[in-house]
Order: C-alpha cells, then sequence, then structure tokens
C-alpha cells in the first residue's frame, strides 16, 4: 500500500485520524483544564470534518445529521457547558502539576504501539486503511482511560471519558461507514445525558469534599481515624 | 542562462527581504488600530544606517568588525540554495537542505561569538539564549524537513520540491505535521512574538536584539538586512515546500513571471496569517520556550513517525 496510490478520500482519512491522535496526545499533556476542553472541542471538530467527509464521498446522507449533531454536541454543547462549569468553580487559575508527565506521555506512545500491535491480525481480513485508523481510534480509547487515570479533576475525567466515545465513534465512521441512525441517535443522546449528569455530580463533589480534585475522596472514611 | 536566472533569483530574494519585513510591520499596525509606516522604511533605515559612521567599542576584536559580513554572505548563500520562483537551479543543486540548515547554524554561530565579543552583560545573556533557543529549535527543524527529503528521497530542495509539484494533491498526514513543526521552528529561530519580540529593547525579553546591541552604522545595517533575508528565507521555505503550486519549472518569461506573482501571493497569505497570530498570541516567558520547541519537535517527530506508520509500502 502506497500513499500516492490510494484516492483523496482514504488521504483525507488517514490525515484526519493522524491529527485525531495528536489531539488526543494533546489532551493528555495538557495540564490546564480550559486548554484541555479547547482540545476536546477541536477533536470534535475533527471528527464532524470526517463524518461529513465520509458523508459526501460515500453519499451517505445520513451522515449529514450524525455530523450536524457531533457538531452540536461535541463542540459547542459539551465544551461550552464544561467551560461554564469551570468559570463558575474558578477553577480556570489552577494549573494541575501533572505527576510524573514524562512516564505518563511515555505510556501514552506505548499505548498506541500497543493498539498498532492487537490490530495486526486484521490486515488479513481488511485494507492497511482500515488498520491504521482503527488503530489510530483504539488508541484514542485507551489514551482516554490514560487521561482519566493520570489526571485529579473530575473536570478532565469527564473529558477522557468524551474523547473515549469520540475514538468509538470514529472507529464506526471509518471502519463500517456510520452506525444505523437510531443507533447514533441513541448514542448522541447519551452522551448528551451524561454530560448533563456530571454536570450534577460535579456539584455533589463539590459540596461533600469542597473540591473537584478527586484524590481528596481518599480521605473519606466511615469511621475517623 | 540558468546561471543568469539563479543571480537574478538571489538578487531579487535580498532586495526583496526589507519589502517583506515592511509589509509584516504594516499588517501589525493595520491591525492594532495604529497607522502604519511606510513600505519603504526599512529600505530607508537601511540607508540611513549606512550612511552613518560606526561606532566600534574599544575592546571589540577583529571579530566584532567581521561578524556582520560573514552573517550577510551566509545569508546570502543560503538565499541561493532556496528555490524561489523557479526549481532546478544550478545552484540549489549544488547544495542539499542539510547545507541550509548549516548556512543558518555558521550565521548564528558568528552573532553569538560577536555578542560575546565585546564583554558586556546584555551581549553574553542575549548569545546564551540565542544558543539554548537554537539547540532546541536545530532539532525539531531537520526533523520537519527529514520528513519531506524522506517523501521525496532526495535531500535537494530543488528536487524534493519538484516531487511534490509532479505528484499532484495528495493529503499526507506526515506533511500536515511537518508544516506545523516547520511553523512553530520559522517563528522561534527568526525571533518572532512568542518567543522573542523584534521590536522592544526590554532588557528582560530581549534575544536577538541584546546581542547586536553595540551594534551601529553600516554593521547595524548588514545585520538588520540579513535577519530579514532570514525571515523571508523560512517564510519562501514554508510556502514553497507545502504548496509549491504555480514555481516555474522552465525557464521561460511568462513562467518566471507567473512564478514571482505566486510567491509574492503566498508571502503576503502568509504575513496576514502571521500577523493575526502575533496580535492574538502575547510573548511568553523564557523558560516556556523550550516547552514549545519540545511540542515543535514532538510534531516533527509525529510527522516523521506517520510517514513511516501511515504511508509507507508494505
Amino acid at each position: 500500500m502506497n500513499i500516492e496510490s490510494q484516492d483523496f478520500y482514504t488521504q483525507a482519512i488517514l490525515s484526519m485520524s493522524a491529527l485525531v491522535g495528536l489531539t488526543s496526545f494533546l489532551m493528555l499533556g495538557q495540564g490546564r483544564l480550559l486548554r484541555l476542553i479547547f482540545v476536546f472541542a477541536v477533536q470534535g471538530l475533527l471528527l464532524t470534518l470526517t463524518t461529513s467527509l465520509a458523508a459526501y464521498s460515500l453519499d451517505n446522507p445520513h451522515l449529514y445529521i450524525s455530523a450536524v449533531l457531533t457538531f452540536a454536541l461535541k463542540v459547542v454543547f459539551i465544551p461550552w457547558m464544561l467551560h461554564k462549569q469551570v468559570l463558575a468553580m474558578n477553577m480556570h487559575r489552577d494549573v494541575e502539576a501533572l505527576k510524573n508527565n514524562t512516564a505518563v506521555m511515555l505510556s501514552g506512545a506505548s499505548l498506541m504501539v500497543f493498539s498498532y500491535y492487537v490490530l495486526q491480525p486484521i490486515i488479513h481480513t481488511s485494507s492497511m486503511i482500515m488498520l491504521n485508523a482503527l488503530a489510530v481510534s483504539l488508541s484514542v480509547v485507551l489514551l482516554g482511560l490514560m487521561l482519566m487515570i493520570s489526571h485529579r479533576q473530575a473536570v478532565a475525567h469527564v473529558v477522557g471519558f468524551m474523547s473515549i466515545e469520540n475514538g468509538l465513534f470514529f472507529a464506526a465512521i471509518v471502519a463500517t461507514n456510520g452506525m444505523p441512525m437510531v443507533v447514533e441517535l441513541g448514542v448522541a443522546f447519551d452522551v448528551l445525558v451524561a454530560a448533563i449528569l456530571f454536570g450534577i455530580f460535579f456539584l455533589h463533589i463539590r459540596t461533600s469534599i469542597d473540591s473537584l480534585d478527586v484524590d481528596l475522596m481518599n480521605k473519606l472514611h466511615e469511621v475517623d481515624k | 542562462m540558468n546561471w543568469l536566472i539563479a543571480i537574478l533569483q538571489t538578487v531579487l530574494f535580498v532586495a526583496l527581504a526589507p519589502l517583506l519585513a515592511g509589509f509584516l510591520k504594516f499588517c501589525k499596525c493595520r491591525l492594532q488600530n495604529r497607522k502604519a509606516p511606510s513600505l519603504l522604511q526599512p529600505y530607508r533605515d537601511l540607508l540611513k544606517l549606512t550612511r552613518k559612521q560606526p561606532v566600534i567599542s574599544e575592546d571589540a576584536s577583529w571579530l566584532f568588525c567581521l561578524a556582520p559580513y560573514i552573517i550577510f554572505s551566509s545569508m546570502v548563500l543560503a538565499a541561493t540554495v532556496v528555490p524561489l520562483i523557479a526549481v532546478d537551479l544550478p545552484t540549489s543543486a549544488s547544495a542539499d537542505v542539510i547545507v541550509l540548515v548549516g548556512f543558518f547554524a555558521f550565521a548564528r554561530f558568528f552573532i553569538a561569538l560577536a555578542g560575546l565579543d565585546i564583554g558586556t552583560a546584555f551581549g553574553g545573556m542575549g548569545s546564551s539564549r540565542e544558543m539554548t533557543i537554537s539547540s532546541l529549535a536545530e532539532p525539531a527543524m531537520l526533523m520537519a524537513v527529514f520528513t519531506l527529503t524522506m517523501t521525496a528521497s532526495t535531500t535537494n530542495l530543488s528536487g524534493a520540491i519538484g516531487h511534490v509539484l509532479n505528484e499532484g494533491l495528495i493529503l499526507r498526514p506526515s506533511f500536515v505535521f511537518a508544516l506545523f513543526a516547520l511553523i512553530l521552528v520559522a517563528i522561534a529561530e527568526t525571533g518572532r512574538i512568542p518567543v522573542d519580540n523584534p521590536t522592544t529593547h526590554l532588557e528582560l525579553t530581549m534575544i536577538h536584539e541584546a546581542m547586536i546591541l553595540e551594534y551601529s552604522g553600516r554593521h547595524l545595517a548588514l545585520i538588520e538586512w540579513a535577519s530579514q533575508l532570514k525571515f523571508m528565507l523560512y517564510g519562501v521555505l514554508i510556502a514553497n515546500i507545502f504548496f509549491p503550486w504555480g514555481i516555474a519549472e522552465s525557464f521561460g518569461l511568462s513562467a518566471l513571471g507567473y512564478g514571482l506573482l505566486v510567491i509574492v501571493g503566498k508571502l503576503i497569505f502568509l504575513c496576514i496569517f502571521l500577523a493575526f497570530a502575533e496580535t492574538a498570541v502575547a510573548k511568553m516567558r523564557l523558560f516556556r520556550v523550550q516547552e514549545y520547541l519540545g511540542f515543535a519537535y514532538l510534531l516533527g517527530l509525529l510527522g516523521m513517525l506517520s510517514h513511516i506508520i501511515l504511508e509507507s509500502t508494505r
């Protein structure tokens, strides 16, 4: 397989997958919440572009609807909501000092290699493009998990969770030309509900431990020590 | 004939560099709601400086007087390597992209030495900062350039641009990364705003200005001209490597004229983009420059990796 011999759609999908992978790495190393949310919105925008590209070149009009949904939810609504909450809780000035940032980035890189390794057998049954795009989306999922493990702020956990969903969505678009409309609507609705529920959780965590730093939860005990 | 065009191209480079700097200043002024100086102002400044008598410190050695000439001539040599309006010129065939990076390093070495030579506090400070930044910027630039040369399988700049040109429009993930890496490096190396501020003489922040603080008269004119030339070199590199369409492949008059028109258009676009970026972004602390350049290196590395992983033949 050579990139020169591929059609324009494939080249564009490959470029998009590379950029989506990059945004995942950017989120992993980001200590500031507002910038984290901004990068998340950029990832959503890349997903929207990929979806509309797939809709255009595969002549699959229902993907346009899912592109619009992605744009509305992941580029506008969820980032706006998180942004508002961060401002309201006055956390936008804190810089989260990431413990062992280098180790986190290195393990992120090894996760990427791992996803390539896991998906290697797929070559026999499908094209190389599929391998690359699926490997990137699997690594976006794993990097989202990594983000949730390495950051301590609850807002960052939510962003990590949403970026896991982004990875799955990207895989669905690239590998299967989009899920059925019903499934997509369901997932979009789930994401919306999840975002609102997380907002309520923030409020509860904040009232109970007076911070969104989940490390402080370790101090909660049934009995006083 | 080919040599004539090569010389003409270099002369164009040298002659247009102050105009480009003037245009960038014009864009920035308009964006900041100020009245812009004339586009020809850099030429007038250079002319004024050459007329003035250079003042040289008693402690200066021969190196101090020689450095401006070395810096300017190495920039002119670098300008011969970079294709401006036409590819396949005899001068660009003689040196490849690693030599180009070498020319930049050579000029930087001498400007840092000149900064140290006088023995003032500012000169030494500026030199040490410049070397710190360049030691981080150079690998990033090489990484970005290697992505291009691996794709074209030649390190010759003109050959690589010709390769990109003949391939037609192919979206390569590696080029997207390399483009961003090269833009970041170009901003750092030419001393533009997030890294260095070329318009200030505030002692805490200056890098490039600190080294040339002691220069005056025609020496200063040469150094200023060299840094304008360097700015244009980076601009042309970015424009011609990643968007080579329109560059002349034959040496007919119409092709060359079209090539000139196109590169002027591309540089105008680049300047407007840069002016927007510089107006929106604040200068960062010196100790954050390594993060910035580390990011540029990461992008370059990702470009290389995605060339190997995403685009390879297996």
